[in-house]
């Protein structure tokens, strides 16, 4: 048994640091953010020449093949450099391809976003009550209508991945989509609203899988939102070091001091939570669906908790538009409320263990879900 | 990263399980009700066994008794251990902490003397750091000791200390150079507690138990062979020896919680609120599954922190989170089988209307102590906060 890194996953984690650092630094994230789409061609490239777009896809469409651990750290190294634009909601997009689409279809979807030629987003929610992932009424056919709501990366994308209650779609963007900005609070990851009328759309026939492919794109929300938790985290401390009152630096006094032990104990728990998961559903564990709603509910609280510690360590500082902690904070909200918030998989969970019960995720399509094979 | 035990690791798993599946004492389901002074002996009994069968200090040398076993199986050990529901051991503080310390700092003649008899709980052992004046500031303490020929002579006042009224012998930490400064003037005895001149009054806690007692020292003559490492450095030696109180230990933890977890359960599903299962109710299967996550995660942390001993041998300050967590959680554990149960949470002993042998009003008493023994919950966070993150010390 062996919790820790072997030596590819230690080179993926030291690369993707460095990567970021120099091709993304905070100077750029805030540059690409006030852009329309905050979807920046030139870094795209950047990241098809690493491999990112194509890592976790399968080798016969062009991808690498790397696990779910590996996902994980990724996303992490991602969220701690607040990569700004599509690239969760194309990998989420491509999973979803991956799960429900047939071997043509991944090959004409999946291919060219390991290429770096297409990002995608995926499409959930809808206007109506169920603010949740429950939310899905609309249904499809070879044609598609209706509004979804929060798509993230709408507007820069080639193509969506529709969940609707009757199946998955692929519906290329052009006739019949048209895209509204949705402002909200995270400003390097913008969402849209996105209506379809009478749009052209392929059905995935394979969308009993989409459970899996949820857990999966869940996973990727948790682990990006650990390293932006580390990011906060090491901000905090950095200016308790520098900052003096009373003759002091801040960070001498305990006040200040357990905060950031505090915010230490929930960075380092929501990762322990999140590596975990990305190890249980790589391997198909049976408590792999367990893990994931653990690792999304812990890190949904745990982030809002240090991003609130990040901006009161700052003080009026961490109050400013200036300061970076904000640009995170607002992540952390996108975040948590993306793929299920605390409440919604505390709920999982305890259907899982007090009623012995694996609750879909996505409750509306279950029906299709338990018609698939 | 592989969770997936070894084969090696499913074996010592399986062997360890057949000799507890056989082994773990029928009469302890009724006997561990009883207070902890009327069932010491029982837990000598039990160790012996343990011993003569290999099985204490697992992680030891062999040249002393134990097995080398990698942290992983000594983390297997614990797990086992817990869901076998066995007995935990009489001599907790000698094969945790005092033996690993007299196995890094001791002479070779103590590592002969000492070590056998505590694995086989022939010696049980206490610990004597804590002053009325020294607790979170250890350093602080006042208990001296002057030389005289080959022999100390200590004079001073402990408290706190866990199985003091059962010990024969005590690790004490003294002051040898009053003028040095505090962390430099400190040194390790080993002392015999039937030596003239030591007393042990039991202190009661508010769970009506008696762990922990205070020693007094009036004169007391030791060996100097039984200094423990350098005269002077005790403090390095005192802090190797509390590093080892965050070591593989706590693994069997996360298993009793995870029982303490599903038993609540089970409690939620004949509990009824407003004239449903308690366990349909939304918000107990909130706080149920939010206590159960963090069991999970607290085991999680304790793999990560455990592989990473296992590659380099030592423990770290991060282990600090571990103690800040799992005392954290046990008091929110015990606070929601407390609103689980309700007026019935109070309820003491076996007999009546108590629920589980009045288990829950014990441990709800009980977890106060947890964020307050082996170093405060203030104490880990400012050791997180200079030796983690780097940050001034505060004090």
């Amino acid at each position: 048994m062996q919790f820790g890194l072997n030596e590819t996953q230690q080179i993926l984690q030291t690369n993707a640091r460095k990567f970021f650092a120099t091709e993304c630094p905070m100077s750029e994230v805030r540059r690409i953010a006030e852009t329309e789409t905050a979807h920046d061609a030139t870094l795209w490239n950047k990241f098809a020449e690493q491999g990112y777009t194509s890592a976790f896809f399968p080798e016969e469409y062009g991808g690498l093949g790397l696990g779910l651990v590996e996902m994980a750290l990724l996303m992490e190294e991602m969220g701690r450099a607040l990569v700004p634009g599509p690239f969760l909601s194309t990998l989420i997009a491509g999973v979803f391809i991956e799960a429900a689409g047939s071997a043509e279809q991944k090959e004409r979807f999946l291919r060219p976003i390991c290429d770096g030629r297409a990002t995608a987003a995926h499409a959930l929610l809808e206007p109506n009550p169920a603010r949740d992932i429950h939310s899905v009424k609309m249904r499809g056919g070879d044609t598609i209508s209706g509004t979804k709501i929060f798509v993230a990366g709408a507007a820069a994308a080639d193509f969506l991945v529709v969940v609707a209650a009757d199946g998955a779609y692929a519906v290329h963007a052009g006739e019949g989509v048209a895209i509204q900005p949705m402002p909200s609070l995270d400003v390097t990851r913008k969402y849209y609203a996105v209506t379809f009328e009478n749009a052209i759309a392929e059905r995935l026939p394979n969308s009993g899988n989409m459970q899996r492919a949820v857990d999966i794109a869940t996973l990727a929300v948790a682990a990006e939102t650990v390293g932006g938790m580390q990011r906060v985290l090491d901000l905090a401390v950095e200016y308790a070091k520098t900052r003096k009152q009373f003759g002091n630096p801040i960070g001498k006094y305990q006040a200040v001091q357990h905060m950031c032990a505090d915010s230490y104990l929930e960075t380092e728990s929501a990762r322990s939570a999140a590596y975990y998961a990305g190890w249980a559903l790589q391997e198909n564990t049976p408590e792999a669906a367990l893990a994931v709603s653990i690792a999304k509910m812990y890190s949904s609280d745990a982030a809002r908790n240090v991003g609130n510690r990040g901006i009161q360590i700052h003080g009026g500082m961490g109050f400013t538009w200036e300061n970076d902690v904000h640009l995170y904070y607002r992540r952390f909200k996108a975040n948590e409320t993306a793929f299920g918030d605390a409440t919604f998989h505390r709920e999982r969970i305890a259907s899982l263990i007090i009623d012995g019960v694996a609750p879909a995720l996505m409750r509306a399509a279950s029906p299709l879900l338990a018609t698939q094979g | 990263m592989d969770l997936k035990l070894t084969a090696d690791e499913r074996a010592f798993r399986d062997e360890l399980h057949v000799w507890l599946s056989a082994n773990v004492p029928k009469d302890w389901a009724e006997r561990k009700y009883d207070p902890l002074e009327k069932r010491f002996d029982y837990l000598k009994a039990w160790q012996r066994k343990l011993y003569e069968s290999g099985w204490a200090g697992i992680g030891w040398p062999k040249a002393y008794g134990g097995r080398a076993a990698s942290t992983i199986l000594q983390v297997i050990f614990w797990e086992e251990m817990a869901k076998a529901g066995a007995p935990p051991f009489a001599n907790v503080l000698g094969l945790g902490l005092i033996g690993p310390t007299i196995i890094a700092f001791g002479s070779d003649d103590q590592k002969q003397r000492y070590l056998r008899k505590i694995l086989s709980a022939e010696e049980i052992w206490c610990q004597g750091f804590s002053e009325p004046e020294a607790g979170s500031d250890l350093a602080a303490l006042r208990s001296e000791a002057r030389l005289d020929g080959d022999h100390w002579i200590v004079n001073g006042h402990k408290v706190w200390t866990s199985y003091g009224w059962a010990a024969d012998w005590c690790e004490l930490v003294v002051r040898t150079d009053p003028a040095a400064p505090k962390h430099k003037g400190l040194t390790v005895l080993l002392v015999d507690m039937k030596s003239p001149g030591v007393d042990v009054r039991p202190l009661k806690q508010i769970t009506g138990e008696t762990e922990f007692s205070e020693l007094f020292f009036r004169d007391v003559r030791v060996p100097v062979a039984n200094t423990v490492g350098t005269v002077n450095d005790g403090w390095n030696v005192a802090i190797g020896t509390l590093m080892h109180e965050r070591g593989t230990f706590g693994a069997g933890l996360q298993v009793m919680y995870r029982q303490n977890i599903e038993r609540l359960i089970a409690l939620a599903r004949s509990t009824e609120r407003n004239g449903k299962p308690a366990s349909e109710d939304p918000i107990v299967r909130q706080k149920l599954a939010q206590a159960y996550a963090e069991v999970e995660i607290m085991r999680l942390n304790q793999m990560r922190a455990f592989s990473k001993i296992n590659q380099t041998g030592v423990p770290g300050p991060e282990g600090s989170i571990q103690k800040i967590f799992w005392s954290e959680l046990n008091q929110r554990m015990q606070q929601l089988a407390q609103e689980l149960l309700g007026p019935y949470g109070q309820l003491e002993g076996p007999d009546g209307y108590a629920v589980d042998h009045g288990i829950w009003s014990y441990g709800y008493l009980r977890a106060r102590g947890n964020t307050i023994e082996a170093g405060t919950s203030e104490i880990q966070r400012n050791i997180i906060g200079h030796f983690v993150l780097g940050l001034p010390r505060s004090y």
